[in-house]
């Protein structure tokens, strides 16, 4: 079950650790399932044209990157409603990744690998949970870690962070505040696009339309269960796996419950931690982040 | 993309003396190449137009089940198609609409349930083929425990998964098959946790009804279990050593007997529905890990289903709750496709 969750939160936790920089920098991108899409579909495409996942990995973290900064010419250069511009350009990414993935539908690719980790991987129970994955799980949660301290203890962070919180101010303290928030989507998009692969080249190894099925607008509901934190979205993503895959395992191993009521689980767990967040100000959102809703600029 | 979606427009040309070609439009849900439901119905489509080499087919992919469906019927009609196949559940009632208005054309639709004077019905029963391959599965398993992974609890699937248990216990009296649903008929990484979760519980042979069973086999070989497949046998090359056998579609034999008779005007409006006996669905090539012994277990057991003499829902039948559902004496039919909510005995699971 805790190989489950691994697997099953990975992708979603990519995206969300992504989104959170996009939401420190003040911008929201509702279109997640659109980029990690574009990650899982080009990813797809580029190993299968030269069999090497490698190459694919790194396409599929630029074409998240460069989609996102579509979203970045639209809201920061243009000025655009984040909202709408997300929703559209999430749709948009749902069509072309389509598109792109058409010709390799049900085609055959040697992905991503689980590289089992020489003696670690031969601890008993320890070794098997942890140390007999693919690469992008290993990365993830040291990846956080590093996100952590980056938003928290570099200058580019706090940058990012100011600009998140009142642009008006960073752009007096000498901040560029517009080629900060087209940074911020870049590397979100880079993350949601490996995200993305990670589905496509690593866990299934197949390419389907809409393959993600709903987890990059799962990713952006765990930005805020993780209050804008890195390492509270890997806790996030992995209770958000652990329940998905606990509802399958319940099923494997004959519980008598509704699969209908274990479908839910996950979305239950969301809701219950956001009651519980509600009104701390310790948890509070980028105040940037407000004018999106309210409709200021 | 080779294959466009909305074709312009062909001029009507005046009618050549012989040799014309005819033309046949086909809607298909999803992507031709997905080694699964449209796959299937695709590979039928080629088979007839290399049987009947006058005819010209028109295909248009991902078509949504609403009025869209009617407007690329309409347009292949302008085009010239005199046939149309609308291949997914949700054309019916598109299909039906268009129908009317184009009395000439022929439609032939995937299990639907209503006729029009020039719009009939296919479909093949596939649970009798599921039971044969709950014998292969049935003599596969060391752990005797089987898992099923499919979307929802449907009458249809019911009626499979209850095939496939009783087709595994009649070779394998302590099997069990565990139901996994997971609420979507395309979700791939949900369908890898599910077998992962079933590989995990023990079970050393899946199959499933999804749209596109690829990640199903693909994940079983990872797991090193075995696998049978569905829709398409395009699958087994996803499992080279678990793969058993699977439920095939093959549809080219039809297709060329329909589109034919349309053409020299025999074409009946009906319900035409074929078992195990007919050419409509098959058991796709065996896997290595099925021996000759089993081989011929299965195909007695064919001759059987076909003679009459063997009924896999011969009474009496419990439930997994211990109720009895179908009495010593009598026997479910073809009925069982729309009527089945219950599971049969040894199938853990649930169905609401």
């Amino acid at each position: 079950m805790l190989v489950g969750a691994l697997q099953a939160g990975t992708a979603v936790l990519y995206a969300a650790l992504g989104e959170v920089i996009v939401e420190r920098a003040g911008v929201i991108n509702l279109g997640l399932e659109g980029t990690m899409l574009m990650g899982a579909s080009v990813g797809f495409a580029v190993t299968y044209q030269t069999g090497n996942p490698w190459l694919g990995l790194i396409a599929a973290a630029l074409a998240g990157a460069l989609f996102n900064l579509v979203l970045a010419f639209l809201v920061v250069t243009r000025g655009a409603n984040q909202l709408a511009s997300g929703l559209a350009l999430g749709f948009l990414g749902i069509g072309l990744s389509a598109l792109i993935g058409r010709p390799y539908v049900g085609q055959l690719i040697e992905g991503l690998r689980n590289v089992p980790l020489p003696i670690l991987a031969d601890i008993p129970f320890v070794g098997e949970v942890l140390f007999q994955h693919d690469v992008l799980i290993y990365a993830v949660i040291p990846l956080a870690f590093f996100l952590q301290w980056v938003l928290f203890s570099t200058r580019w962070g706090l940058s990012i962070r100011t600009v998140g919180e009142d642009k008006t101010v960073a752009y007096a303290a000498g901040l560029r505040t517009q080629w900060l928030q087209y940074q911020a989507l870049f590397v979100g998009g880079l993350l949601a696009g490996l995200g993305g692969a990670h589905l496509s080249l690593a866990f299934t190894g197949v390419w389907g339309e809409q393959m993600t099925s709903g987890r990059g607008f799962i990713a952006v509901a765990l930005v805020i269960f993780a209050a804008w934190n890195p390492l509270r979205a890997v806790l996030g993503a992995f209770l958000f796996g652990g329940a998905l895959a606990f509802q399958l395992q319940l099923q494997a191993r004959g519980a008598p419950v509704s699969p209908f009521f274990l479908d839910m689980i996950p979305y239950l767990l969301t809701l219950g931690v956001l009651i519980f967040l509600r009104g701390n100000r310790k948890f509070a959102m980028p105040a940037g982040l407000k004018t999106v809703f309210e409709g200021m600029r | 993309m080779r294959r466009r979606r909305r074709p312009p427009p062909i001029p009507q040309q005046p009618k050549p003396p012989g040799g014309e070609k005819v033309k046949v439009g086909a809607l298909h849900v999803g992507a031709i190449n997905d080694a699964g439901y449209n796959q299937a119905h695709h590979d039928g489509l080629i088979a007839m137009t290399e049987a009947l080499p006058n005819v010209e087919l028109i295909e248009a992919e991902n078509v949504p089940e609403s009025a869209d469906a009617e407007r690329v019927m309409e347009n292949m009609i302008q085009q010239g198609a005199k046939v149309i196949f609308p291949q997914s559940f949700g054309y019916l009632d598109p299909a039906l609409n268009v129908a009317e208005k184009h009395p000439d054309v022929v439609f032939m639709h995937p299990a639907g349930f209503k006729l029009a004077p020039n719009l009939g019905t296919y479909w093949g029963n596939n649970f009798e083929a599921m039971y044969l391959a709950g014998i292969a599965a049935g003599k596969a398993t060391t752990s005797n425990k089987l898992g099923f992974v499919t979307a929802f609890p449907i009458p249809n699937i019911l009626a499979s998964v209850n095939a496939f248990q009783l087709g595994a216990r009649s070779v394998n009296p302590d099997v069990t098959t565990t139901l996994v649903l997971n609420n979507a008929w395309v979700d791939p990484a949900k369908e890898a946790s599910a077998v992962n979760a079933l590989a995990d519980a023990g079970i050393d042979v899946v199959t499933g009804i999804v749209d596109s069973p690829v990640t199903l086999v693909k994940t079983a070989e990872e797991r090193g279990i075995k696998s049978v497949g569905f829709h398409s046998d395009a699958l087994q090359q996803f499992a080279p050593t678990g793969w058993l056998t699977g439920v095939a579609y093959t549809w080219g034999p039809l297709y060329t007997r329909l589109v034919q008779s349309a053409l020299d005007k025999s074409w009946k409006s009906e319900h035409l529905r074929g078992g195990i006996e007919s050419d409509f669905l098959t058991l796709a090539p065996y896997g290595p890990a099925v021996d000759a012994d089993t081989q011929k277990l299965i195909e007695d057991a064919k001759a059987k289903i076909i003679s009459g003499d063997l009924n896999i829902f011969a009474g009496p039948i419990l439930d997994n709750t211990g109720v009895e559902k179908i009495a010593a004496g009598q026997a479910g039919g073809i009925e069982l496709l729309d009527t089945t909510d219950w599971l049969v005995e040894g199938v853990i699971g649930q169905t609401q």
